[in-house]
């Protein structure tokens, strides 16, 4: 997952979206123009009242040269198909990317990924046709939506002139679902209590789940599938609408 | 592009039996996995399911069950499981529970299979180390339902049956009748513990003797018994009862009794034998007869080591045994020689006396004598009891000492001031090469009748030798003179020089140079324990290591001690004579690579001890 830097996370708190992903999908079907994301919005989505239990997931994570995604470029991306039984690392995908932005020095402390790396790497375009298809039909899970979603459909409507959405259960968010349901009280801050934290690595050990060095992007698309199944364990169940859970 | 899976590697590179393969097989391994996650109570495999993938614990914890729902192993991080159904026609043998949140690595059944068949340690590991993987992984692990863990609690059943001290027998054995218990707790006033009585000593002290049932209780109990801590193991109340020969053993919490257990409870509890070995050799009448219990002494040791009973376990028992044998032949020896002129202690030195001993074992014994002692009037009835004793002994399996280090020789068959005296001139002049044939003396026990003089001569050794700087620069001399070997390869032993040996004498390189590390750190610091692991925890107490190398010596120590007993176990088993000669080829990868660390660890403390007491 991105770096976000200290304490930049914290007020997406909106709830599970009433947005209808299956009908989006059939009108996208219909009206997209390039055939990639025909292709991508045919397969289609689950619909709204469908158990989690039945959902194929596909995790993801982007590493990118710096936060906003209109002057920053993706640099890698790590995918993870997975379901509530089994996370299948085993079919795990990932790429380098050249953005078209430049690496900043600073980004590459955090992801190690080094100009030199990058210069070899193909662009985004060349990458579409084997990412999409294993995104199609798949509810994508994230942690903190605003990178993935606005990252992707940025650099899709660049490179192909149209944008991409698609449904995102964001593991932050149902974390913020907890933690974030009211600001801190003025007592609180007098008492100089601290949010709890709720960025990845901290949101997995509460669930007793092991550190991982974060930054590489097949690794964070696990580190938050598995965040995804000790979430619905503990808090959800199988028969959970997914409604519930994406936006 | 090459996908890399940089946190799956990492942690196979953490664990057996996967460090252990080649670079690209690991790979393959890595890439392999798929994870999933478990809450805390959840089922993880349920019984005859189909079963697709070995499981690997990446972080929590894991039972598995056998189908009558007893526990059959526990797991933490690094542990595999389902390896059985797998190989036994992929169907799930043992039902598995997440005790934690845990998530698992799944092995998928094909390259579980192709590991299996293509690599010859990984196939011995999940087969044959099954045993000893549970017995490592149970160590850790806080609750244990076997006797390594489980403790005196867990055997009462019922509330202690008592009477106050002013009861007489007659209402005493009333009581017991009504009760149906064979022992009877006696409290005072205050409800304190002041005695106990048994069956037994109805019919020995009252009814043989001719007394009148209205005799007070007290008159007839074994007042301050021995007693046990409820939360104390098993295995200590089974030690404390071979030592004092106890059939009752009284279980108190906070000073209060809250049970009694008897011999019959644990031999319930446990199968092994050594309490039977123990009370057959004092039913022995003749040394002839006495002989005929070493087949059982063997296979009591065998079973020990077959039920994963630690070095501990195995050495204080054995201990145990050897000594009832010396006490039978000393009773035996009073009967036909008549009672002795003065009174004497019968020393035990060396592992009996530490509690260490095993089935291959020299008898080193000693003799002090009353200070009254005048060697023309008394010294042909001491001579002839150590020569009973010691060709006793040698009839039963414990050979004659070849250092001569026996009560039959007259220079260790002396009064208690003699041996003052040797022990002060040992400490106060020593001379590396005095001290290399005394320092056996160092460790010892009196096991038959005066052994409050073996606890004063103890107490006299601690006292003197902890500030001779002299004394404790020559003894770690002599401890530095066996030295480990440098490690292990297939089938050779490699010595420090570059030499290669074919087998390796694990006592004399291994455990010798051990005991001898830890009993000079135990004389500086003043302890006055024999057994090695106690001496540990008091040299740990004392702090004179750095933190936690007292207690990687004690691991390092076990290691080598096992070793040494299964090697001589599986000579029994075979029915040839069991030596300390272990030849690497015939210890696993597993056993090769623990021992190599442990061989490690002992040469450091070797280093450590010479920088240390300036040998």
């Amino acid at each position: 997952m991105l770096y976000l830097g200290p304490n930049q996370q914290g007020d997406s708190t909106r709830a599970a979206s009433s947005t209808d992903w299956q009908q989006y999908y059939q009108q996208q079907a219909a009206g997209a123009k390039h055939p990639l994301l025909q292709q991508f919005y045919g397969t289609g989505m689950v619909a709204a009242h469908t158990p989690i239990s039945q959902v194929p997931l596909v995790a993801i994570d982007f590493e990118t040269t710096g936060l906003s995604a209109d002057n920053n470029g993706i640099v890698s991306i790590g995918l993870v198909p997975f379901n509530l039984h089994c996370i299948f690392s085993s079919k795990a995908q990932q790429w380098l990317l050249k953005p078209r932005f430049q690496l900043s020095d600073n980004s590459v402390t955090v992801h190690r990924i080094t100009h030199s790396e990058v210069k070899s790497a193909p662009d985004l375009t060349a990458v579409l046709p084997e990412l999409l298809p294993l995104l199609a039909g798949k509810v994508a899970v994230v942690h903190y939506r605003q990178i993935e979603r606005d990252f992707l459909s940025a650099s899709v409507k660049v490179r192909l002139g149209e944008s991409i959405l698609f449904p995102v259960i964001d593991t932050l968010e149902l974390e913020a679902r907890l933690y974030r349901t009211k600001p801190l009280s003025w007592w609180d801050k007098i008492r100089k209590r601290q949010q709890v934290s709720i960025r990845l690595d901290a949101s997995r050990n509460r669930y007793n789940l092991p550190p991982y060095r974060p930054h590489h992007a097949v690794t964070d698309a696990i580190a938050s599938a598995e965040l995804l199944q000790a979430q619905i364990c503990h808090r959800f169940s199988p028969d959970t609408p997914v409604s519930e859970l994406w936006c | 592009m090459e996908i890399e899976q940089i946190e799956i590697l990492e942690f196979l590179k953490r664990h057996s039996p996967f460090q252990e393969l080649p670079a690209d097989q690991i790979q393959q391994v890595a890439l392999s996995i798929d994870i999933g996650y478990f809450k805390a109570g959840s089922d993880i495999l349920r019984f005859n399911e189909p079963l697709h993938a070995l499981h690997l614990v990446r972080s929590g914890a894991v039972e598995t069950f056998r189908r009558n729902g007893d526990l059959y192993n526990r797991l933490s991080e690094g542990g595999i499981f389902a390896e059985q159904g797998l190989l036994r026609g992929g169907k799930v043998r043992f039902p598995a529970t997440a005790l934690e949140d845990t998530l698992i690595y799944f092995i998928p059944d094909n390259v579980f299979q192709q590991l299996f068949d293509e690599n010859e340690f990984f196939a011995d590991y999940v087969q044959v180390g099954d045993s000893e993987r549970r017995k490592t992984s149970k160590a850790s692990s806080q609750a244990r339902a076997d006797l390594l863990g489980a403790t005196v609690g867990t055997l009462l059943s019922r509330e202690p049956v008592s009477i106050g001290s002013d009861a007489n027998v007659w209402q005493a054995a009333q009581l017991m009748t009504e009760q149906s218990v064979s022992s009877l707790l006696i409290l005072d006033k205050e409800q304190h513990l002041t005695g106990i009585i048994t069956d037994k000593d109805i019919r020995a002290r009252l009814v043989a003797p001719g007394l009148k049932s209205e005799t007070p209780v007290t008159d007839i109990m074994s007042a301050n018994p021995v007693t046990i801590e409820q939360q104390q193991y098993i295995f200590e109340a089974m030690m404390l009862m071979l030592r004092h020969n106890l059939h009752h053993l009284p279980v108190v919490k906070q000073q209060k009794a809250v049970g009694v257990i008897a011999i019959s409870d644990i031999i319930r509890f446990e199968s092994q034998n050594s309490l039977y070995v123990v009370s057959r050799i004092f039913r022995k009448q003749t040394i002839a007869e006495l002989q005929l219990l070493v087949p059982d002494v063997h296979a009591c040791f065998v079973r020990m080591v077959n039920e994963d009973a630690n070095s501990q376990m195995i050495g204080s028992a054995m201990a145990a045994i050897g000594r009832s044998f010396k006490q039978r032949l000393l009773e035996l020896a009073e009967a036909q020689l008549g009672p002795p002129p003065v009174p004497y202690c019968f020393l035990a030195l060396g592992s009996m006396a530490r509690d260490e001993q095993l089935v291959l074992t020299d008898q080193d014994n000693a003799l002090v004598l009353d200070n009254r002692y005048d060697p023309a009037e008394h010294d042909s009835y001491f001579e002839k009891l150590a020569r009973f004793v010691s060709d006793g002994l040698a009839a039963c399996g414990y050979t004659y000492c070849t250092g001569k280090v026996m009560a039959t020789n007259k220079e260790w068959r002396q009064p208690l001031k003699v041996w003052q005296q040797y022990f002060q001139s040992w400490i106060e002049q020593p001379t590396a090469e005095r001290l290399l044939q005394s320092s056996i003396f160092f460790d010892i026990d009196g096991v038959w009748g005066q052994t409050q003089w073996a606890e004063q001569l103890q107490r006299l050794v601690s006292n003197l030798a902890r500030k001779k700087t002299l004394f404790l620069a020559s003894m770690a001399r002599n401890a530095l003179n066996r030295t480990p070997p440098l490690g292990f390869f297939k089938d050779f032993v490699m010595e420090q020089d570059g030499k290669q040996n074919n087998s390796l004498n694990i006592k004399r390189r291994g455990t010798a140079p051990f005991v001898d590390l830890i009993r000079v750190h135990a004389l500086a610091i003043g302890s006055t324990e024999s057994n090695s692991y106690s001496r540990l925890q008091d040299i740990t107490a004392a702090e004179i290591m750095p933190k936690g190398r007292a207690e990687d010596l004690r691991d390092a120590f076990e290691v080598i001690a096992m070793t040494r007993i299964r090697h001589q176990a599986a000579a029994l088993r075979q029915g040839t004579e069991p030596d300390n000669n272990v030849l690497p080829e015939q210890l696993s990868e597993f056993e090769r690579k623990h021992l190599k660390e442990a061989f490690q660890v002992l040469s450091n403390a070797q280093k450590f001890m010479k920088f240390h007491l300036k040998a």
